[in-house]
């Protein structure tokens, strides 16, 4: 069975038709892409996916249960983690605190233990910071904790979105355009990251406007036009697809 | 800094702090008194302003009800004032619970708006004698002081005691409540409330979570200021009160627990030592005002990034 199913999805904005109809699955230890001309409707899929809107049609089922009406923050810690496409990270607090909004949803601590600090939150606390700091290693941005975010620089801004996410404990993790606005050497860096974090038993998926990235790390391709899928397989398959390269070629008959 | 340096301030200014009544005349005891009371509801407000990012200009809503809880129980019922303070807690907190749930995903200048509109209903409800109990205009009067341990509080030396421990006590709460998850979620919401949600923050319940702790905390001010008048009315309510208490959380520095203690020293204080220029007052205050939006708009003391041990632990041994 896969880890994530959608079926038939459906969103309109107005008279706009953002994404159409559109099916796909991602099997559990993969690495999914999402490519498509610019307003394709693919950030607009992972909105959907992520409950920060609700489909007009169709369904989506992580797991085999349903994601529909529930609140981004149960689908999160559910298992699916995102990043955004504009870099959304709390600029005025450190590196650290960063990832800890991840490890957030993993602790349990409410109002009075956290105004007491009875030990099991202590506890909770030093397991959280120990964790985030794994995550900040995983990424290579260890030494960079005490830093505020806003002070990092663009690709380790991007960086420090996955590992806030991985600080979730995903099993999906859903990355939107990490590459952007990143140097050939960064981008090299991340797709061994993306490598490491398939390694680990999370399954991505991802948007990249970047080809020859989306070619190397993924397995599985879903192409987005106008809202509708036009194609999905393997990148050799894709890269032969007639309408794909229409699509990106701009030819009006494809 | 060292901590062991700051310990040692620290001390020696509460030393300071603890034996100024016996240096002062009772009318600047009540002064201190004063600070002390508005700081106290500058830091429970700070957690819903400074910390969360929710405009609120109707806190003296909370504080009204805190005070009028323990006024009424204590006249009708004789239950010791004091004995009052976790049900004015409760009682100013359940009523922002039923308030701030509808309003609560507003935007910040229509929360803002809206706060405004509860604290001005609040207050004439009050003025109305909302259920017969609120002795309208007037007030209520006659509220038997309060005794701790045998000694009946009566000069405002005393109640200076009283309000530096709550004031102390308020401190050490929040400070270890910003080292906290619950905290961190506070200011995870104020930064950028789409990305908390998505990094798995329930940001509607902690928006009202902020908002019921901060309007509990100020019930409980509610408590202390009714025992140490003996008589409260609708006028300690006004707009007036949530606009003080709004400027010192932003004068002070939003979010910075020694900006709130500062921001009361100041506006409160101040206009105590320059009584003679009153009728200027609230020209020097909007002057205040208008320098800081421009020139410091963090506020005087702003909060100072959280630093955290950065030693992993490994099975509960230190690793270097
Ligand atoms: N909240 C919204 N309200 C109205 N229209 C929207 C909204 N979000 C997206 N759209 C529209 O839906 C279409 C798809 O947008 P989307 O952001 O999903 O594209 P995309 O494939 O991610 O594009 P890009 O590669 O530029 O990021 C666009 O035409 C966009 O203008
Ligand atoms: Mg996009």
């Amino acid at each position: 069975m896969s880890l994530l199913s959608i079926q038939r999805l459906t969103k309109n904005f107005g008279g706009l038709t953002a994404v159409n109809n559109v099916s796909f699955d991602v099997e559990q230890g993969s690495v999914v892409g999402l490519i498509g001309p610019n307003g394709a409707g693919k950030t607009t899929v992972f909105n959907l996916i992520t409950g920060i809107y609700q489909p007009d049609q169709g369904a989506i089922s992580f797991e085999q249960a349903s994601l529909l009406r529930l609140p981004t923050h149960r689908i999160v810690s559910l298992g699916i983690a995102r990043t955004f496409q504009t870099i959304r990270l709390f600029q005025n607090m450190s590196v650290l605190e960063n990832v800890l909004a991840g490890c957030h949803c993993r602790m349990k601590s409410g109002i009075l233990s956290s105004m007491f600090h009875f030990p099991r939150q202590q506890r909770e606390e030093r397991a959280a910071i120990d964790r985030a700091l794994k995550a900040l290693d995983f990424v290579g941005l260890r030494d960079q904790a005490e830093n505020l975010s806003k002070n990092l620089s663009y690709g380790n801004q991007r960086l420090l979105e996955i590992a806030r996410a991985l600080g979730t404990e995903p099993r999906l993790l859903v990355l939107d355009e990490p590459a952007g606005g990143m140097n050939e050497n960064e981008t090299a860096q991340l797709v061994s990251l993306i490598e490491r974090i398939r390694g680990m038993g999370i399954t991505v998926l991802l948007i990249e406007h970047d080809m020859s990235l989306v070619m190397r790390v993924c397995e599985q391709i879903v192409v987005l036009e106008y809202g509708s899928k036009i194609a999905e397989g393997s990148p050799e398959e894709i890269q032969r697809n007639e309408r794909v390269i229409a699509a990106y070629l701009g030819t009006e008959d494809g | 800094m060292s901590i062991h340096r700051k310990n040692v301030l620290g001390a020696v200014f509460l030393a300071i702090l603890g034996l100024l009544p016996l240096f002062l005349n009772s009318y600047w005891v009540d002064v201190l008194n004063s600070i002390g009371i508005y700081a106290i509801l500058g830091l429970s407000l700070n957690l819903i302003v400074g910390h969360s990012g929710l405009f609120n200009l109707g806190h003296a809503a909370f504080y009204a009800v805190g005070a009028y809880t323990a006024a009424i129980l204590n006249t009708h019922f004789h239950i010791p004032v004091l004995w009052l303070l976790p049900l004015c807690a409760l009682t100013a907190g359940l009523f922002a619970l039923v308030i701030a749930r509808p309003i609560i995903h507003l935007r910040g200048d229509y929360l803002c708006i809206v706060t405004i509109g509860i604290g001005e209903i609040v207050r004439i409800a009050l003025i109305n004698n909302i259920f017969g109990i609120t002795g309208g205009a007037n007030g209520i009067f006659g509220i038997s002081r309060p005794s701790i341990l045998g000694l009946t509080l009566r000069t405002p030396t005393h109640f200076f005691y009283l309000i530096l421990v709550f004031t102390l006590l308020t401190i050490f709460l929040f400070h270890l409540l910003e080292y906290s998850r619950f905290g961190r979620a506070l200011n995870f919401l104020r930064e950028d409330a789409v990305a908390a949600e998505g990094s798995g923050i329930n940001t509607a319940h902690y928006k009202l979570a902020a908002f019921v702790l901060g309007a509990a905390w100020a019930g409980m001010v509610g408590n202390i200021y009714a025992a140490k008048m003996t008589i409260i009315s609708p006028e300690s309510f006004t707009f007036w009160e949530s606009v003080l208490m709004f400027a010192i959380v932003i004068l002070g520095g939003s979010g910075s627990i020694f900006g709130v203690l500062l921001g009361a020293a100041l506006i409160v204080g101040l206009p105590e030592l320059f009584r003679e220029f009153a009728s200027a007052r609230m020209l020097v205050f909007g002057a205040a005002m208008v320098a800081m939006m421009i020139f410091r708009t963090q506020g005087i003391l702003p909060p100072r990034p959280r630093s955290y041990d950065l030693f992993e632990t490994v099975e509960g041994e230190r690793k270097a």
